[in-house]
């Protein structure tokens, strides 16, 4: 087991010497990355020891030699398939890690920047901008998945919402795997800077062309600054036999808003970790989700929101719906810190399970240390309720059919609050999609 | 149209109905009264098919067939409804959905053409008229958020769109203010044709003045005690269920055939 872990970092290590010199950058982000890969190297893939991964095994993705993606040339893909049509005019693209500004389209985002992020370090009107962000909130010291993603950074997306600018058109980024191969890894990375007073709404899409194995392991890293609005919508429709990590990491100014939903469907094991620090006074985010898992499936959510200063909200749903035999995990922390006072939050995760073998750890947790708040947290894991059954059956509806009206329901309070009316549709179709193949 | 003949049924092991016989023509509403724990409810929900609740002996045959052997949405789709005291609530499934889902079943299931969302939208506008429901609830998620009047009326609604040959009223006028009470029967009222029947189960007779029966049943621990017309319901009324369960009341208990 050991050996073999160490086997396969040095595979990393390997292609990671062939990215230095086929994409050399400022010897800024060359000690980044550097560094970075130096920890992946010490840390590697996170292990059932530790207590965050408890349900969560990697072995299976750390013993096989997964090969990094380089850019694509020259391979003629059909992104459009992707685009939601409110976004047609703000669609970026990012193939297997990489900005593709040939698939991309934004002549909705006149007042927006939106480019590579490695140019944006090494340009001199966004570096500044760009360097002061970049893996600071998704650190990579700790984390051996943030620092493989780190050290593979050649390219990814930079968005920049400049100061007052509300953007009308939401933002679609579309990361696609394009990989043709079953042992490619991907490292997709995203950095949004939302300046003072600006608004925006962000799509972040991830799928793949073939229903291939690979691994995607994924950084966004969020800034909201002082009165900045960012409504985000993250839907993780991976092929089934990928493998997904990914980390999603926000921080909130004074007066900041973000209201995230991030629907988990695809993978065949994932991982998302959301974090949100709440470190200015009258922010607030609503931190929602959904993961619906069938057949083997294995789907783990870990959420920290952390109340760092007074007068701050936050919401947070997230409902599970499991069959055949999916397993999923639900670890949600919610941190009071001292002198967080009149601080506002709420947590629920609802788990429907379909199938006597499905299986959900769900772990709540709140940490408070400041007096004068208001917190409640609860986990549910039930099953379908037998007279809400009967009542559709008393009206001539096959309990087939109930069932599915009924986990469809259930996946509704999340879906519902989304407010791209083909995202929703979309959605309805994927969770009645995926009920009809698993009553069938 | 209904026979019951000696119906047993338990929950849990415990006998609930101790052999109920009951007849049921076309056009005729019977009344179902007793007081709390004699057995009126278990009755709807017997003929209703909840899982819950075990037939230990007897036999119900509705139209011919044997009802017992059927599940709850074959019944329902053979055109037998119950309107639930307790409706519940579906949340994220809209009225108008439901309410086409339903309809549509019981149409596949007579051999009938299903009816698009825009078809079947002027008909439950139509429907909608019977118990003065604005469109606003058809939006809504089923029962979601509704007021105990309001769920009742749309319990009226879902009769007045599936168009049952039997009707099970289970205490359809429990929490009701006398203004929803009015709707409520009105809307009953107007489905009633010579082709149809209605069961009410009722603790209270003011229901019966709106709704008015041809046959009064009363039920006492898991049996008929009393039977008759719309008048001994008035008696009830003015007496109380003492006068029937009693037994050192004369004339109670064991008089089981009155009428």
């Amino acid at each position: 087991m050991v050996t073999e872990i160490a086997r396969t970092e040095n595979g990393y290590q390997a292609a990671f010497r062939a990215v230095r010199e086929s994409s050399p950058t400022v010897p800024w982000l060359e000690l980044v990355r550097g560094s970075a890969m130096e920890r992946f190297e010490q840390l590697g893939f996170p292990a059932v020891h530790n207590e965050e991964w408890k349900y969560t095994n990697l072995a299976s993705l750390a013993k096989q030699e997964f090969v990094p993606a380089t850019r694509p040339a020259g391979v003629v893909i059909d992104a459009e398939r992707f685009v939601f049509p409110e976004t047609a005019t703000a669609h970026l693209v990012v193939v297997n890690g990489f900005f593709s500004e040939e698939l991309s389209v934004t002549t909705g985002l006149e007042n927006v920047v939106a480019i590579d992020l490695l140019s944006a370090v090494a340009d001199a009107r966004y570096n500044k901008v760009a360097r002061s962000y970049l893996a600071r909130n998704a650190g990579y010291h700790n984390n051996g998945l943030a620092a493989l993603n780190t050290a593979f950074l050649q390219s990814g997306l930079f968005l920049w919402i400049p100061r007052n600018v509300k953007v009308e058109t939401p933002i679609q980024v579309t990361f696609l795997t394009d990989a043709g191969r079953s042992d490619s890894a991907a490292f997709p990375r995203l950095l949004v800077v939302a300046e003072e007073n600006s608004s925006a709404t962000l799509i972040e899409n991830y799928v793949s062309t073939h229903d291939w194995q690979y691994f995607t392991n994924a950084v966004t890293e969020i800034v909201i600054k002082d009165g900045a609005r960012l409504e985000h919508y993250r839907l993780q429709r991976e092929s089934s036999k990928a493998f997904h990590t990914s980390i999603t990491s926000a921080e909130l100014g004074r007066n900041g808003s973000y209201d995230t939903t991030s629907i988990n469907v695809g993978g065949r094991l994932s991982r998302h970790d959301i974090a949100v620090v709440l470190d200015h006074e009258g922010a607030e985010c609503w931190v929602d989700g959904l993961y619906l898992a069938g057949s083997d499936q294995h789907t783990d959510t870990h959420s920290v929101i952390d109340h760092q200063q007074p007068h701050c909200n936050s919401h947070q749903l997230y409902k599970g719906i499991l069959d055949g035999n999916a397993r999923a995990v639900f670890n949600g922390k919610i941190f009071v810190r001292e002198g967080a006072q009149k601080t506002d939050a709420m947590q629920t995760n609802k788990n429907l399970l379909l199938s006597p073998q499905a299986r959900v750890d769900t772990k709540p947790q709140l940490e408070i240390y400041a007096d004068d708040v208001k917190c409640a947290h609860g986990a549910a894991v039930g099953q379908i309720d037998q007279e809400e059954l009967f009542y559709l059956q008393a009206r001539g509806i096959n309990p087939e059919l109930g069932r599915s009206l009924l986990t469809y329901g259930f996946a509704e309070e999340v879906i519902e609050k989304i407010k791209i009316d083909s995202i929703r549709a979309q959605l309805d179709e994927v969770v009645l999609r995926q009920l009809n193949t698993q009553l069938e | 149209m209904l026979e019951i003949r000696n119906l047993h049924a338990a929950i849990g092991g415990n006998e609930i109905l101790k052999g109920i016989n009951l007849t049921v023509r076309k056009g005729e509403i019977h009344a179902i009264m007793g007081p709390n724990g004699s057995g009126k409810s278990t009755l709807a929900k017997v003929l209703a098919g909840h899982p819950q609740y075990e037939v230990t002996a007897g036999e119900v045959i509705y139209e011919g067939k044997n009802l017992l052997e059927l599940s709850p949405d074959e019944r329902a789709r053979e055109g037998v409804f119950m309107a639930f005291q307790y409706p519940i609530e579906v949340p994220g499934v809209s009225n108008a959905q439901f309410l086409r889902l339903a309809y549509n079943e019981k149409r596949k299931h007579l051999g009938e053409e299903e009816l698009d969302p825009l078809e079947f939208k002027d008909l439950l506008k139509e429907r909608a008229k019977v118990v003065d429901m604005d469109a606003s609830f058809m939006t809504r998620s089923v029962n979601e958020g509704f007021s105990g009047g309001e769920k009742k009326r749309n319990e009226i609604l879902q009769m007045a769109v599936l168009e049952p040959k039997l009707a099970v009223l289970d205490e359809t006028d429990s929490g009701l203010d006398i203004d929803a009470l009015r709707v409520v029967a009105g809307g009953v009222n107007q489905l009633l044709t010579p082709d149809n029947a209605i069961i009410v189960v009722t603790h209270y007779q003011r229901l019966l003045n709106y709704i008015v029966p041809d046959y009064v049943h009363v039920l006492a621990g898991g049996r008929i005690a009393r039977e008759g017309g719309k008048e001994l319901a008035l008696e009830l009324e003015s007496k109380g269920y003492d006068w029937i369960t009693n037994p050192n009341v004369a004339g109670s208990a064991n008089l089981n055939a009155a009428s």
